[in-house]
Formats: structure tokens, sequence, C-alpha cells
């Protein structure tokens, strides 16, 4: 597997990223999610950063008939809105505010020694655990509808 | 309040996570989604890519705020929750983002990125759910 050396690079890069521009800090976000309080731009400006440079990688991508070290682009091609995308985003959104730690942040916040983000990390491998059974238990219900 | 931060860092950082999400995608051909790389490498995603690389780019994460703790800063970390709230929390976060397929950084950085209405409607969704969330629990119910 050449893309591993590659991967954890982007994933070091990454994590550098987060803990410069504070998004590490649950506080700071929340600060900018709090429209009605002392208002923090601070994520404003990395996510903008973030976004911009992101758009240019992927417009250099599409001049690229293969990644340098993989075979073919794995990029969901899946422009449909349902239930599904939204509901989900929405219980995202509810959790990140109540208490400002999103996945990255709080898996990267793993090596401060705090023991929040490793509560709030184990949570969450419940969480994506439960909606796996759930949506595994629905799919084979329909297929068991489908055989009666 | 916070003291705020330069806008150095912030602009910087966001340099930082968008061009490794640019590198990601053209060393490797995948999206930086970190819920889906990390449910792949807890081994509760059906689909995605491959066990070792997601692995790879999970454990760069923490990494590499060590190596910035080191070099450039140390960011103060400021966690007012309670042990309920958290696991609370951490519960809806992980199972929002793998029934809507993303979080901040597939739907936010790169999803939009790429222009995909999908993502751009995740990431309006998920920044208005957040909005109310904190409107409600700091100035309705004011804790």
């Amino acid at each position: 597997m050449r893309a591993i050396i590659p991967a954890s690079v982007a994933g070091v890069i990454f994590g550098a990223g987060l803990a410069m521009s504070d998004m590490v800090n649950p506080a700071r976000v929340l600060g900018f999610l709090d429209i009605a309080g002392a208002w923090d731009p601070t994520l404003a400006f990395v996510m903008g950063a973030a976004v911009v440079a992101s758009a240019i990688g992927y417009a250099f991508s599409r001049r690229l008939r293969a990644p340098v070290f993989g075979k073919s682009f794995f990029i969901p091609e899946n422009r449909r809105l349902d239930s599904q995308i939204i509901g989900g985003a929405a219980l995202f959104g509810i959790g990140w505010g109540l208490v400002g730690f999103c996945p990255g942040p709080a898996i990267t916040g793993l090596i401060y020694g705090m023991w929040q983000p490793w509560l709030f990390v184990a949570a969450m491998v419940a969480g994506m655990a439960l909606q796996r059974v759930i949506s595994t238990q629905r799919t084979s219900d329909r297929a068991a509808k489908a055989d009666a | 309040m916070l003291e705020p931060l330069s806008p150095v860092f912030a602009i910087g950082g966001g340099l930082l996570i968008g061009g490794a999400a640019a590198l990601l995608l053209m060393l490797t051909g995948r999206i930086a989604g970190v819920s889906g790389m990390f449910a792949t490498v807890m081994r509760i995603a059906d689909a995605g890519p491959p066990w070792k690389l997601a692995t790879a780019f999970i454990l760069g994460l923490p990494i590499g705020a060590a190596i910035t703790s080191l070099l450039v800063r140390r960011p103060d970390i400021e966690v007012k929750s309670s042990m309920p709230l958290l696991i609370a929390a951490g519960l809806l976060v992980g199972f929002g983002t793998r029934l809507g397929n993303g979080c901040t950084s597939g739907h936010g950085v790169c999803g939009i990125g790429r222009l995909s209405p999908r993502s751009i409607a995740a990431t309006l969704t998920f920044m208005a759910a957040a909005i109310a969330t904190v409107f409600i629990t700091r100035h309705v119910l004011g804790a």
C-alpha cells in the first residue's frame, strides 16, 4: 500500500491545522456558533481558507487521470438530497452545538491529556455503531419484506 | 470570552486543513472526511477507504497537534461541558455523521470545495442546527 505514507502526512498536516487554528478548543468553536453572544469569527476564517485550498486541490485533481499513489479517485457522485442526509446533519449539528466538538477536533484533541475528548470520542463510536445496527436492520427488514 | 486568535493562525490553520485535504485527494484519490475514515478505523463502516489508509490518516491528526505544540503554539482547551452532556453530544455526533454521511471535514471543507449540492445542504443544516442549539442552551435555558 503505497498510499499509507501520503495518507499519514495528510493526517499530520490536517491535525496541525486544527491545532494551529484553535479548532481543537470547543470554547472557540462555541464562540463562533453563539451569534447572539460575543461572536468569535475565527471559525469563519479557518473554514474559508480551508475551502479555498481544498477547492484548488479538487480542481487540480480533475486534471489527473489517477491519483499519484492510487488507481482511481473515489469522489461521491450522489447528488440527490434525501431525508437521511438532512436528518443526519441536523442530529450532528445539535451534538456539535451542545459541546463544541466535531469528529476531527475531538480525535485530534486526544493528545492533550484531558479526559473530555476521550469520553466524547468513546460516545461517538457508540453513536456510529448504533446507527450502523439500525441501518443494517432496516435493510434486512426491507429484504425480508421483498422476499415475502 | 477568549482572547481573539490572530488571523494568521486562523487562516494559516485553515490553509493547512484544506491543503491536507487537497494532498490526500491528489495523492490517494480519497476525500478527507474524518467521520467516515474514523468509522473505517473502528471497523463500523460498510464502505470507505482501505483500513490502513484510514488509520494512517486518523493517527496523523493527534501527531500533527503534538508537533504544532512543539513548534508553533499549544492551544488552550476549555471544555465546560459536564460528563452526561459530553456523552449525549458524542452519541448525536456519531449517529448523525454516519446517517448524514459526513461531518465538518467531508461535507464542509471537501464537499463545498467541489460544490456538491448534498454537501452544501448538509453543511447549511448542521451549521443551522448547531447555532440554534447554542442559542437555546446559552440564551433560552441560560446554561
